[in-house]
């Protein structure tokens, strides 16, 4: 074996005085980062181990710990910085493909942060959300083209709807990817709080049947766990075709993930690997995509409004333009920052585009076209707080997924390790002893907080610039204002520049 | 109780919605006469129903079915079978591309030829092993990613210098069993796949699904068997196991 030239990624530092061995830290970390010196009798560390999770330093009770960034040795180089350096090693010395968790963390641009919102002054007065009715209420699915009435009833028979208090849902993390305590946390929470929680490509574990009527259960290549129940039992369905974190890939679930409970809930054998191969093997174009939209459309018998989740990518709204014409009742768009249970590096980092430029566009596009009203745009991939929320919608999404935020408000720290099944928050991992620390109880509260915040947040905000409605800010893109960005990026998002 | 459909000019909307009902009604048994490519028939239908097919019924005929038998007098199209739970179908002629695409349960048997990517990531799960037998040649790619079940080609009729299956057969396969009545070339194979002598316990489980087909279509028990078989397995379950390294 040759000497393995990568150093630690993290220094874990001990405060001996505060230390008093009462070995928690050893409990605490699946990466067995802490160990026991029997003969000296006290804890030691060892850094490589370490993925810099916060689980030991924050349940030590004196707070002895604390964990850095190792000091790198290396002379400064721009081009060659540390990770390149590490990245090399580490394949170098494997041979293998280098995978991650978690979404893009590389600095490109964020846009929604190159995005500012309007405010009322003067000319129109802004609304108090604390005293004044604001309204929230978001219906994804096909529109019809025109709606008859006739005293006060909508003549024609509406195409299926997903109802929604908030613009916010869980987005897709399947159960494998995730625990179970997770998947109850997010269930739970939809249910509260009259939104929806996806499944993922994992099947619907049998614990969380009771919750379809706010469950979007998710058809990906693999088709694992699709039976004709799960299709009917969810309130929509949603044909995965990609995701942000890795466009043009599939995922492989390794067998020693595969335990008794996932195998019954993804309907394979326990041990084998779960392959999801990156195409499903019946669509090679939009008129094949239309072919599985309708055989989804014709097992629920027209009752579900059947979602298309695409990564977005530089042919996006053209893309887009046709999954609507192949008679999607919404369109996903998942941005190149979007979270995953594993990715290999390179794709993570490399492929796809930002969200708010795929989202201006297919919006635009769909509008050119005037085939807007035919299906909802839902975006995912960093959506971080309310007022990306409140951009999102302006630049014309009807609904947003939260992964990343959700897992955060479950306990999660990035530390980008999910496909190791060791987290010890409990969340990426199907380890007993990890996933009994997630109370699902808990969970559903903080997600539920999350919401509620998010969601006064969004009444604020829109009150603000005046408006009382989620339904007139959508697509409002005179609410936004670009800071810092060139004339071809102004044009792409559809907004002015600031002080225009 | 047998009702008859006559499928002539319906759109699938319609005929479809007209079998459902029929077979809630309780019909036992469905002919459904002058199919012209009308899509999704018994897809997503949950019964123990017969519909017999006069006709060419279109794309993925009995997707995500559970447990009707359907009957095809005539040629089927791609993707018979897409997910499908529990069932059986017997098809009169060929059939086209990815049938039993990621079937979990039931049978089905074609007479003729299949197309490409057929039996592709076929599951097997607890009691259920989906089987397909097919009673001429495969094009390539068939059972890629196969993870479970059974899928047999006897390779009956060939014409001379034909081959039983295309290439890229069991590509990144990792569970399951198929086996050719005839002989397939190394090249032929994905690297995933293994051809091994068959054993007596396989000799069985052949038997017991040629002796349907034979039965179903009329052809010679015993003149299918004389000819020897081969058997493709997986190297492992877990093909891609060692392709990654934690950063």
């Amino acid at each position: 074996m040759s000497l393995d030239f990568a150093t630690p990624m993290f220094l874990i530092e001990r405060n001996k005085e505060r230390c008093f061995n009462c070995q928690i830290c050893i409990r605490q970390c699946a990466n067995e980062a802490h160990k026991w010196d029997s003969k000296k009798g006290q804890v030691y560390s060892i850094d490589a181990n370490c993925v810099n999770c916060h689980r030991c330093v924050l349940m030590c009770p004196t707070r002895a710990l604390s964990v850095k960034k190792f000091p790198w040795e290396f002379r400064y180089n721009a081009n060659w910085t540390p990770e390149a350096i590490r990245q090399v090693y580490l394949q170098a010395e494997s041979g293998g493909v280098l995978l991650t968790g978690m979404g893009n963390d590389r600095p490109y641009p964020v846009y929604w942060d190159h995005m500012l919102l309007n405010a009322s002054q003067v000319t129109n007065p802004s609304i108090d959300p604390l005293r004044e009715p604001m309204e929230l209420k978001t219906y994804l699915g096909r529109k019809p083209d025109v709606l008859k009435i006739k005293k006060g009833k909508i003549l024609e028979e509406m195409p299926p709807q997903l109802e929604l208090d908030v613009p916010i849902m869980f987005a897709a993390m399947s159960f494998g990817a995730i625990s179970l305590n997770a998947h109850k946390s997010l269930a739970a929470a939809a249910k509260k709080m009259g939104t929806y929680w996806n499944t993922g490509e994992g099947g619907l574990h049998a614990d969380l049947v009771e919750y379809g009527s706010n469950t979007i259960v998710q058809v990906a290549s693999g088709r694992f766990g699709v039976n004709r129940e799960y299709l009917n039992v969810g309130a929509a369905i949603e044909i995965k075709i990609g995701q942000g974190a890795k466009p043009g890939i599939g995922g492989h679930l390794p067998g020693e993930k595969v335990g008794e409970e996932i195998s019954k809930t993804r309907m394979i054998p326990q041990g084998t690997d779960a392959l999801s191969p990156a195409p499903h093997h019946d669509i090679y174009s939009i008129e094949d995509l239309r072919q599985l939209i309708f055989s989804l459309k014709e097992a629920t018998e027209y009752t579900k409004p059947v979602f298309v989740k695409i990564a977005a990518v530089h042919n996006v709204a053209a893309i887009a333009s046709g999954i609507v014409r192949a008679g999607a009742d919404a369109v996903v768009i998942d941005g190149f920052r979007g979270g995953t249970g594993a990715a290999p590096l390179r794709t993570r980092d490399s492929v796809g585009i930002p969200i708010e430029f795929a989202l201006a566009a297919v919006d635009t596009r769909l509008r050119e076209e005037g085939i807007r009203n035919k299906a909802s745009i839902v975006i995912g991939g960093t959506i971080r707080n309310s007022a990306d929320v409140v951009k999102a919608i302006a630049l014309g999404a009807d609904a947003v997924y939260i992964g990343t935020a959700a897992l955060l408000a479950l306990g999660c720290h990035i530390c980008q390790k999910c496909y190791t099944g060791k987290c010890n928050w409990g969340i990426a991992t199907q380890n007993p002893q990890l996933t009994k620390r997630l109370n699902p109880e808990i969970g559903q509260e903080r997600l539920t907080n999350l919401l509620k915040a998010w969601a006064h947040e969004i009444e604020e905000l829109m009150g603000g610039m005046g408006i009382n409605a989620l339904e007139s800010l959508r697509g409002n893109r005179l609410m936004l204002r670009g800071i810092g960005l060139n004339d071809r990026e102004l044009n792409i998002l559809g907004i002015k520049a600031a002080g225009e | 109780m047998t009702v008859l459909i006559d499928a002539k000019g319906l759109h699938f909307e319609e005929l479809n919605q007209r079998i459902r009902k029929t077979l809630q009604s309780g019909a036992e048994k469905i002919i459904i006469d002058n199919v012209n490519g009308q899509r999704y028939i018994g897809a997503g239908i949950k019964g123990t129903q017969t519909l017999i097919i006069n006709g060419i019924p279109g794309n993925d005929m009995a997707a995500y079915m559970d447990g009707l038998e359907l009957v095809v007098y005539g040629n089927g199209q791609d993707a018979i079978g897409n997910t499908m739970n529990k069932g059986k179908i017997i098809i009169h002629g060929n059939a086209g591309d990815t049938l039993g695409y990621a079937m979990r349960g039931g049978q089905i048997y074609v007479k003729g030829n299949v197309g490409y990517r057929v039996g592709i990531h076929m599951k097997g799960y607890q009691d259920q092993i989906p089987v397909v037998v097919v009673g001429g040649k495969a094009g390539d790619f068939f059972a890629e990613y196969m993870a479970g079940g059974i899928q047999i080609l006897l390779g009956l009729n060939l014409k001379a210098g034909e081959r039983i299956v295309g290439d890229f057969c069991g590509t990144g396969m990792h569970g399951g069993v198929i086996y050719l009545r005839g002989r397939v070339e190394e090249h032929q194979v994905g690297r995933e796949v293994k051809i091994v002598d068959v054993e007596a316990g396989d000799l069985e489980i052949i038997a017991k699904h040629v002796k349907n087909y034979a039965q179903y279509f009329n052809i010679d028990f015993q003149q299918v068997m004389a000819k020897p078989f081969v058997k493709l397995i997986p190297y492992n379950k877990r093909p891609y196991g060692n392709l990654y390294t934690s950063y």
